[in-house]
């Protein structure tokens, strides 16, 4: 993963590549491209001789929200004249943003995936990422199909319209704060989301109520 | 008409019925079914209609490529709400006198699919179904009572009175509003003229 890197920022000028570490057991890596080069960088991962990333299996988005990054720090401070080694958590607000992910694989030298993603600016009114389509023609579908659920707008993409949900369609469905329309109708064992329905839709009579 | 006039006059040679009879007879055993499906359920249709379970024994051979030709649409699988107004609008344009059998759980209630944002939660909340299977999917065993019971639902129907069909209710629409699009759902999400949500009723 650090080879590509390399190789990506030596052959792509200008080109920053951040590499994405995986703490789950999968443990899988992931390349961060910035969206000015990332046409340039898609570019070299599929002609690259020994990388030959010839196509695209799977393209999705992730929605991350607005979220509280907490950092524990190991800070030495003095106090009462002597030195001691005290945790300090600092606390900074980090703005969503939508990802969108690609998975990788050459098909001639039989290996992959490479995982790469793309950042929008924010959530709202900027989230746009360039389109990879030029460069692996599968992308398409599965492009729109995140424009379509997600809201990314893919710059670039040769006909970016909704996929699965109709054109007069406003929400985008797969995004965390999406709630979805309100036709509840009984059901006869609900938990969680769906009890919180119920209790909404069929509130318990007064002689029921604990 | 006497049963025991109507033996003496067959043991004679003489057969008699009823235009209620025959009209019922000639409905339930020519029921051609519209040939669609919109998921796994379809498959279980197909398997109906082949040799092995023979659908064609109830008069139900004939899947017609046409709604026009129709009797009968089976709405075998989920009906999601994209293809939800193409489905009415199948169902409109079928002549009367016309049954639906909702096939599978996602049919009938939106099955697993039930909590989400893009499935219809039952085809009964635009159309009228005359009768469900549950399952999922449904074994063709299923189908198949499910067609003797429609067969036996136009048997005990009447020509006139309160027990006669939909269809020959003049004032009963044959058409039902096919729903549009909507920003967030579809419009409306329910006809009320067919389906409410159902009211719970507790025991106290």
């Amino acid at each position: 993963m650090e080879q590509i890197k390399t190789r990506i920022e030596a052959a792509v000028p200008g080109a920053s590549v951040e590499i994405v570490p995986n703490g789950s057991t999968a443990g899988q890596p992931s390349l961060l491209v910035d969206n000015a080069r990332a046409l340039a960088v898609a570019r070299f991962l599929r002609e690259d001789a020994s990388l030959r990333l010839d196509y695209a299996s799977n393209v999705t988005g992730v929605d991350w929200l607005d979220t509280v990054v907490q950092e524990k720090r190991k800070v030495k401070q003095v106090i009462d004249g002597m030195e001691r080694e005290i945790e300090q958590t600092t606390e900074h607000k980090r703005p969503g943003y939508l990802e969108a992910v690609y998975h990788l694989y050459s098909m001639e030298l039989k290996h992959g995936p490479i995982i790469l993603r793309l950042r929008t600016a924010n959530r709202t009114d900027d989230a746009r990422v360039p389109s990879l389509t030029p460069v692996w023609r599968g992308a398409e579908f599965q492009e729109r199909e995140a424009y379509d659920l997600f809201g990314i707008t893919f710059e670039g993409h040769p006909d970016l319209r909704r996929i699965l949900m109709w054109d007069e369609f406003k929400n985008y469905p797969m995004r965390k704060d999406y709630t979805a329309p309100d036709d509840y109708e009984y059901e006869p064992t609900p938990h969680d989301d769906v009890l919180e329905k119920t209790k909404r839709h069929y509130p318990r009579s007064p002689q029921q109520a604990p | 008409m006497d049963e025991r006039l109507r033996s003496e006059l067959s043991k004679q040679g003489i057969f008699t019925t009823t235009l209620e009879d025959l009209y019922n007879w000639g409905r339930k055993n020519s029921l051609w079914p519209l040939g669609f499906g919109l998921a796994c359920c379809a498959i279980e249709m197909i398997a109906a209609s082949m040799a092995r379970y023979d659908l064609a024994r109830f008069g139900a051979e004939v899947f017609r490529p046409s709604p026009r030709q129709a009797d009968l649409m089976i709405v075998a699988g989920t009906v999601t709400k994209k293809m939800a107004p193409q489905v009415v609008r199948l169902y409109n344009q079928m002549p009367e006198p016309k049954y639906v059998i909702a096939m599978g759980a996602c049919a009938i209630s939106g099955g697993p699919f039930k909590q989400g944002y893009n499935v219809l939660k039952g085809i009964d909340r635009y159309i009228p179904v005359d009768v469900h299977i549950p399952g999922c999917p449904p074994r063709p065993e299923a189908l198949i009572h499910a067609l003797m019971t429609l067969q036996q639902k136009i048997d005990e129907q009447a020509l006139t009175g309160a027990r006669r069909p939909r269809h020959l209710v003049a004032e009963a629409p044959s058409e039902f509003p096919v729903p549009e699009y909507g920003e967030h759902d579809l419009e409306p999400p329910n006809n009320p003229a067919v389906w409410q949500p159902p009211t719970l009723v507790r025991s106290e």
